[in-house]
């Protein structure tokens, strides 16, 4: 649906914010700045009235300076992903760190940063840098993407034509208090080649991220995000990418408490045989607001797209889940699952979704599913008549029920990571 | 007046158009258009037709003042555009906001009185006006008494109600069915307290246009303790060229009573678009229960897309009481447009909501069509059944929303909605909005799209069925549940209407 032009405030606000632009930059750069710049004043910062942002208020993701937030304690426990001997890439405060990163360098990955590859006139990442998120602005628009686009200064481009024998793990840290950081980043995987990105969070007092993957034929893209975990900050996250013809491209993010966590994700399915698999765990516990807006576009014939998100909320935690798959005429024999559930532990938390199908093919297998409510009582029951503590079997089935979207990855060493995580957030906030 | 001689041209065209239309078989079949005189309020809309309408309907001030706050308020409005369907702006002052058959100038005594062109329009329709309706399968059927079933019956032909059968048993019941102008002066208490007060005159866009100029509709009151005798139904017809329909249904069930309703619709095939913006208001107290079933057949334009009606329609219950429950279910097959959300508003303890729907959508029509259900009181429970059918270049929508309040403890919703495609030129979509705010609700919804069987429709086929009756028959069993829970008299007609709908949509 054709999106009404932006009201006027909504577009002082975005013109505001663009003040900040960075100048110079190669011609390609030059360019994609000024459309996203265009597209962003089409469509004005968002507001409570848009569609897509009923459930989620955006103000703090849209001031001009960002809500300050105290940087983490430090890290407690172990480093995340360590067991996966990661390729570890260091941003504190949206600024490159490059003692506390190790050398960039990595077989069958081309790496470069956004800010070093800024002056050049040619580089392959302009036919990536902006291109499918200007495609993702329909059918949700996403106007701080647009921001991020018109805006980021640095990111991270990797160009992977081989098997990266090892992860690239992107860690991010605050310092400090009002940090607003804003980082692109784009990776083409070319066709048959390999990837695995981890990330970790927190970065900012605010983060506004966009992530824009081009998988070739036959790639494959795994990525798996940690965000929260004691984190003050807002974030507004966005995964935009385009899968080829039998490409592979699985997510998952796990976000542990924050008081604002907006995941936008665009994925379109377009070359035959593609597979996009999505997949999240959210913890919040308190002052927690959880916010999935995915799009699914399948494009080409004979795709298979799956969402698994679940959320466990208490103590006035809020979730909220807007998912699309959305299957263009073309795309006959596509096969779509969403699944969407949220569990309450406490009469204070909320689970908002709208879980949508769009459909526009006939020979298509495409479902979607969404539940909300408390612990089953007789799950419950039964374990405490196998003598189980009930906090202990509390934790049990809120593990059990986050299983499915840990089990969306595929590296069982991350799923072990993850679930380790994922226990001791349960202990530390049982009872 | 010249509106009417343009609607005698369009007879010699619109008898052509039908022979034409008959020739090819299974087209639209209530396309004609009876001849009778129609008398209309000028084109257009401002406060004098409002005033007129009043005046025409012989209505006190209190509820004139009550239209004429409705129409200003409506002149603040926007249309609203957040619904999937597309249609050419309307020019709200190219419209007749009142029409009615000039025969009916002085209210008839009896049927005997009605001209009996209106009543050959209804046995047209297949529905007789006279004491009694039989239907076939009635006898027999499971639950249903061995005797005949009675209907009662308050037709809508164009914005008068013509004639309402039944009265006599009613009144004896304590039961009140009328035209809602005839309640205005027979019963103003009732129609006071409870007009607006489900659908304010300021909701939406088009329930407040409806506010401001319905010229007619139909009152249901069952006192405390009622079981309605027998099912009321009411048959509205669009008749005039470019008469907006704006059809007002209030129906108060009081405590502990019992009614079931039943709507049909058809119009003539026409080639301008036409307008219909009906409000229904439904009220159940303590205990009472009501069911509310539609079939909407109308106009719904031709293969192109000309013509058709557009259906804008609110539809709520308020289930005030504890222990009330309100069932919907409507199957939609006509109109070019349909806007339309039968709602329930839970309010009482214990309440009960249902939403049985088909939609199904052929050729160029679109329908946004779903349901809400929002649960306030404690324990309430509501159960959403949506089955949608697409085929042609049709766009089917369901919208529905399900929202759990903080102390509605202990609800429970049930949500499916399936779609059906049929051919790759149609679309399905589904956009349901969740919203539990508390944690002793358990809320389930689950959705499928799906494209016809092809080893279901290649079974039918093997036992010596046509491509369309095979057709017909696997979307008859998709739709199942929703046909099981019409009244049997609907029922019948429900699924040839299916079979009809979906026409020239194979092959």
């Amino acid at each position: 649906m054709a999106r009404p032009d932006a009201r006027p405030d909504a577009r002082h606000a975005a013109e505001s914010r663009l003040a900040a632009a960075p100048a110079g930059g190669g011609a390609w750069l030059r360019a994609a700045r000024e459309a996203a710049r265009e597209r962003l004043l089409a469509m004005g910062l968002p507001g409570r009235r848009d569609e897509y942002w009923r459930y989620t208020d955006p103000a703090d993701l849209t001031s001009a300076e960002a809500p300050a937030a105290a940087p983490p304690r430090a890290a407690d426990g172990a480093e995340p992903f360590a067991a996966a001997e990661p390729l570890r890439l260091v941003f504190v405060d949206g600024l490159f760190d490059p003692a506390a990163s190790d050398p960039p360098e990595l077989a069958g990955v081309q790496i470069e940063r956004l800010a070093e590859a800024a002056p050049r006139d040619l580089h392959w990442a302009r036919d990536l840098f902006g291109a499918i998120e200007a495609r993702g602005q329909t059918p949700v628009p996403r106007p701080l993407a647009a921001l991020n686009t018109a805006l980021a200064a640095d990111g991270l481009l990797l160009r992977v034509s081989g098997r990266a024998e090892r992860p690239v793990a992107l860690v991010r840290r605050q310092a400090a208090e009002g940090s607003d950081v804003m980082l692109h980043h784009c990776i083409r995987i070319e066709p048959g080649a390999e990837l695995t990105l981890l990330e970790s969070g927190p970065g900012g007092a605010r983060t506004t991220d966009v992530l824009e993957v081009d998988v070739g034929d036959g790639g494959r893209f795994h990525h798996v995000r940690l965000q929260g975990r004691d984190h003050g900050g807002r974030v507004a996250a966005h995964l935009f990418a385009r899968v080829g013809a039998a490409a592979q491209l699985r997510a998952f993010t796990l976000t542990a408490d924050g008081p604002l966590t907006r995941n936008e994700a665009y994925v379109e399915l377009a070359g035959a045989g593609g597979l996009a698999h999505l997949a999240g765990a959210a913890l919040g516990d308190g002052a927690f607001h959880h916010d999935d807006t995915v799009v699914l576009r399948h494009i080409a014939p004979g795709c298979e797209s799956r969402q698994v998100f679940k959320k466990v909320l208490k103590n006035g935690a809020a979730g909220v889940f807007q998912g699309k798959i959305h299957v263009l005429a073309q795309a006959q024999k596509t096969d779509g699952y969403q699944i969407a559930q949220a569990l309450l532990l406490d009469e204070a938390s909320q689970f908002l979704a709208k879980p949508e199908l769009e459909i526009y093919a006939d020979d298509v297998k495409c479902s979607h599913g969404s539940t909300v409510g408390a612990i089953d009582p007789v799950a419950l029951y039964y374990l405490r008549s196998r003598g189980v503590p009930r906090a202990r079997a509390e934790a049990l089935l809120v593990q059990a029920f986050l299983a499915e979207a840990v089990d969306e990855i595929a590296d069982p060493t991350l799923a072990e990571d993850i679930r380790a995580r994922l226990e001791a957030w349960v202990a530390r906030h049982s009872g | 007046m010249a509106a009417l001689d343009a609607t005698r041209t369009r007879d010699g065209v619109d008898a052509q158009t039908l022979r034409t239309v008959e020739a090819m078989a299974g087209k639209y079949k209530h396309g004609w258009e009876t001849d009778i005189e129609t008398e209309f309020a000028p084109k257009g809309l401002n406060e004098d037709i409002v005033r007129l309408i009043s005046e025409k309907n012989g209505e006190p001030a209190w509820l004139l003042d009550w239209r004429l706050a409705a129409f200003r308020r409506w002149q603040q409005m926007e249309e609203p555009t957040w619904a999937m369907v597309h249609y050419p702006a309307i020019d709200y002052q190219d419209q007749y906001y009142y029409a009615r058959p000039k025969a009916l100038s002085r209210k008839p005594r009896s049927l005997d009185e009605v001209d009996p062109r209106l009543l050959a329009t209804y046995a047209k329709l297949g529905i007789p006006l006279r004491e009694q309706m039989i239907l076939a399968g009635v006898e027999g059927a499971e639950g249903a008494p061995a005797a005949a079933r009675k209907v009662a019956v308050d037709a809508v032909f164009d914005s008068v109600s013509v004639g309402t059968t039944f009265k006599e048993e009613l009144r004896r019941a304590g039961v009140i069915f009328c035209a809602i102008s005839e309640a205005v002066r027979e019963h103003p208490e009732l129609v006071r307290k409870y007009l607006g007060s489900v659908v304010p005159p300021t909701d939406n866009f088009f329930a407040t246009l409806n506010s401001a100029v319905f010229s007619d509709g139909s009152f249901v009151y069952v006192p405390p303790g009622v079981r309605c005798p027998m099912e009321l139904s009411t048959y509205f017809r669009i008749n005039a060229e470019n008469t907006g329909q704006f059809e007002r249904t209030l129906i108060v069930a009081d405590r502990g009573a019992y009614v079931s309703y039943l709507e049909g619709c058809t119009a003539p095939r026409r080639d301008t678009h036409q307008l219909h913006a009906a409000v229904v208001e439904i009220v159940a107290l303590d205990d009472a229960e009501v069911k509310y079933a539609t079939v909407q057949n109308w106009y719904p334009g031709d293969e192109e897309g000309r013509g058709g009606i557009y259906n804008f329609v609110t539809k709520r219950a308020d289930c005030r009481g504890a222990r009330s429950k309100v069932m919907w279910t409507q199957v939609e097959t006509g109109s070019a447009i349909t806007w339309k959300y039968p709602s329930c508003i839970l309010r009482g303890d214990d309440s009960q909501g249902e939403f049985y729907s088909i939609a199904i959508a052929n050729n160029a029509q679109q329908a946004d069509t779903g349901t809400k259900m929002i649960h306030l009181g404690r324990n309430t429970r509501s159960r959403i059944v949506s089955k949608g059918i697409s085929a042609g270049r049709a766009q089917n929508t369901y919208r529905g929303l399900v929202s759990v309040h903080p102390r509605a403890a202990g609800s429970r919703n049930y949500t499916q909605c399936d779609s059906l495609l049929i051919g790759n030129r149609c679309g399905a979509h589904t956009v349901p909005y969740i919203e539990v705010r508390n944690s002793s609700s358990r809320v389930e919804h689950e959705a499928t799209t799906s494209k016809v069987d092809e080893d279901q429709l290649f079974y039918c086929r093997s036992r010596g069925m046509s491509e369309e009756e095979a057709v017909a028959l696997v979307v008859n069993g998709f739709c199942r549940e929703v046909l099981q829970a019409l009244p049997m008299e609907f029922a019948m007609e429900a699924q040839s209407l299916v079979a009809i709908s979906l026409e020239g949509s194979v092959g």
